[in-house]
């Protein structure tokens, strides 16, 4: 089947669905505020009139689709990057935190994984701690790395970017231990039979046989990271970053605003997790892939 | 009595136990066998007869736990750090991630021999096994009869001077197999080599032995060796033959003998 029918078609028909869904719900939950200041102002509105009004409050309970878009749009292209109300210029503090961590958490991932696959010890005593530390909820962990880290000094960009670092590490490590044992006992007993030194085996055939393993997992941890630094942002009271705008449009109740941080945080995500993949299948090409 | 050149291998009393869940489960009991220079020798029988385990003993992927043998007279841990063998596996084995020329290079890269010896024996070896213009491509670029001449090349490639093979063409089919089988017997002719053949298949184990060892389960043992008088050139239709038709009896009694059809 062409692309046109298998997936444009099906993702825009449910895509209209929310949208609808959304409006629907729009008029609903905006309605009653709605009411009270017609009533204030001794209002008797028709029907098509009083949706209308529910769905252009300046702060709606649940703003349309229309206003967070036109908001979207202002907030993206007609400001100056440099401007604090600039989507652009604070998805780009959120991003560079993003980045940050997770570098630092995938080469954590990595090294913590060859250390489980190598020393018989570490896989014992390690994994289950590994485990356990992705149970702690972030929300909680978060604001304790930042007071910590800003009472020795550390504070700006590495505290937030630690907090995705704490996230992004465990899909990593988990990805790569499983990749790292991923090779076939034949390929195993083929090095064997080369009198293989352990570092030949390693580098020759768990880490090539790794690498898909390490791109799969990558998605999963950048997606992680971003979570990461926006939940980072909120309790630093950082003055830039998606997480400070969705804690300022919090407090002013500037839901549209809220909105449209969202919308910004989604589109980062989609293109970090495109970006890894697009790497990943470029590196698989590399590595001799079969085209798919 | 023949005289027999120098012994590659030998094994007396060999046994190999392995302990499992549901209790021991003897592999291999009572193997007597001398394997000389430039032989070559199938091993045949039902599975669970130890064929493959006899052949992982020899190349110290399993370890005896009776008896003694030796590979060109050192212990079979020994020989492997020498790289005394080349094996080849049931599938092709090879490296998905690299391409022919590399997947040959493996063993020489481990060894560390230079750029320029490295690409000589890929040449050579490549030539060999017919493969000659496939350097670059992939393993999944090639038929699985190509594949598993590619890892012939490999196992051929640091020159060891015995080829221990288990089940090689089991995977291909039949016409492919007949190909394979011939050009293993004029490797074979050219280089000189010793070479340990498993199969489950009685034509290609008389068509290509010198030695047939009939080997019978539970528990795995060799139950009759069978010399081949058939001539070192063999072609193809050698196989319409009354006397390979003999030698192929032969080898169906012996596993008969064994009870190897029982169950």
């Amino acid at each position: 089947m062409d692309p046109f029918r298998s997936k444009i078609i099906p993702v825009t028909a449910i895509l209209a669905g929310v949208v609808v869904l959304w409006y629907v719900f729009a008029v609903i939950l905006n309605a009653p505020f709605q009411r009270d200041v017609d009533q204030r102002g001794n209002e008797t509105p028709g029907a098509v009139e009083f949706i209308g009004k529910t769905l252009s409050q300046p702060k709606p309970t649940l703003p349309a689709p229309h206003q967070v878009a036109v908001n979207f749009f202002e907030n993206t292209f007609l400001r100056s990057v440099t401007s604090s109300r600039s989507l652009v210029y604070n998805a780009w503090v959120t991003l560079s935190s993003t980045l940050l961590g997770f570098a630092f958490g995938t080469a954590l991932g990595i090294v913590i994984a060859v250390g489980i696959v190598h020393v018989a010890t570490l896989d014992r005593s390690l994994m289950p701690w590994i485990i356990a530390s992705q149970t702690i909820p972030i929300l909680a962990v978060a604001p304790m790395i930042i007071v910590v880290l800003a009472a020795i000094g550390i504070t700006g960009l590495i505290p937030k970017a630690l907090i995705s670092t704490y996230l992004s590490f465990f899909p990593v490590a988990v990805g790569m231990v499983k990749g790292l044992r991923s090779p076939e006992l034949m390929h195993l007993d083929l090095m064997h039979t080369y009198n293989a030194r352990a570092s030949q085996t390693f580098w020759k055939l768990r880490v090539p046989a790794s690498v898909p393993f390490l791109f799969t997992s990558m998605k999963v941890a950048v997606a992680a990271s971003l979570v990461g630094a926006i939940v980072g942002e909120l309790p630093t009271g950082a003055v830039a970053g998606i997480g400070a705008k969705l804690l300022a449009g919090a407090y002013y109740s500037q839901t549209i605003d809220i909105w449209s941080a969202l919308v910004a945080g989604s589109i980062v995500a989609a293109l970090l997790v495109m970006v890894v993949g697009i790497a990943g299948r470029l590196v698989d090409r590399a590595m001799g892939g079969r085209p798919a | 009595m023949t005289e027999h050149p120098p012994a590659v291998v030998s094994a007396s009393k060999l046994g190999l136990t392995f302990q499992t869940n549901d209790g021991p489960v003897q592999a291999l009991s009572n193997v007597d066998l001398t394997i000389g220079k430039g032989e070559f020798v199938s091993f045949i029988g039902p599975s669970g007869c130890g064929k493959t385990t006899l052949l992982r003993v020899i190349a110290d992927l399993e370890k005896a736990t009776s008896g003694a043998i030796s590979v060109n007279g050192m212990t079979p841990e020994q020989a492997r750090e020498k790289r005394a063998y080349g094996y080849v596996f049931q599938a092709a084995a090879l490296f998905p991630w690299r391409t022919i020329e590399r997947n040959v290079a493996l063993p020489l890269e481990i060894i560390g021999l230079s750029q320029a010896e490295q690409a000589e024996r890929i040449k050579r070896t490549l030539e060999l096994v017919n493969l000659a213009g496939f350097e670059k491509k992939y393993p999944w670029q090639l038929s699985g009869g190509m594949q598993q001449r590619a890892s012939i090349a490999r196992a051929l490639a640091f020159d060891a001077d015995l080829l221990l093979m288990d089940e090689p063409f089991g995977a291909l089919d039949e016409i492919v197999r007949d190909h394979l089988n011939e050009q293993l017997l004029d490797l074979w002719d050219r280089t000189n080599k010793t070479i340990c053949f498993v199969t489950h298949s009685i034509p290609e184990a008389v068509y290509l032995s010198t030695r047939i060892v009939v080997m019978s389960p539970r528990p795995g043992r060799v139950t009759d060796i069978i010399e081949s008088t058939l001539p070192r050139k063999r072609p193809l239709d050698i196989r319409e033959t009354p006397e390979f038709l003999a030698i192929a009896a032969r080898v169906r009694d012996g596993l008969r003998a064994g009870h190897s059809y029982d169950d």
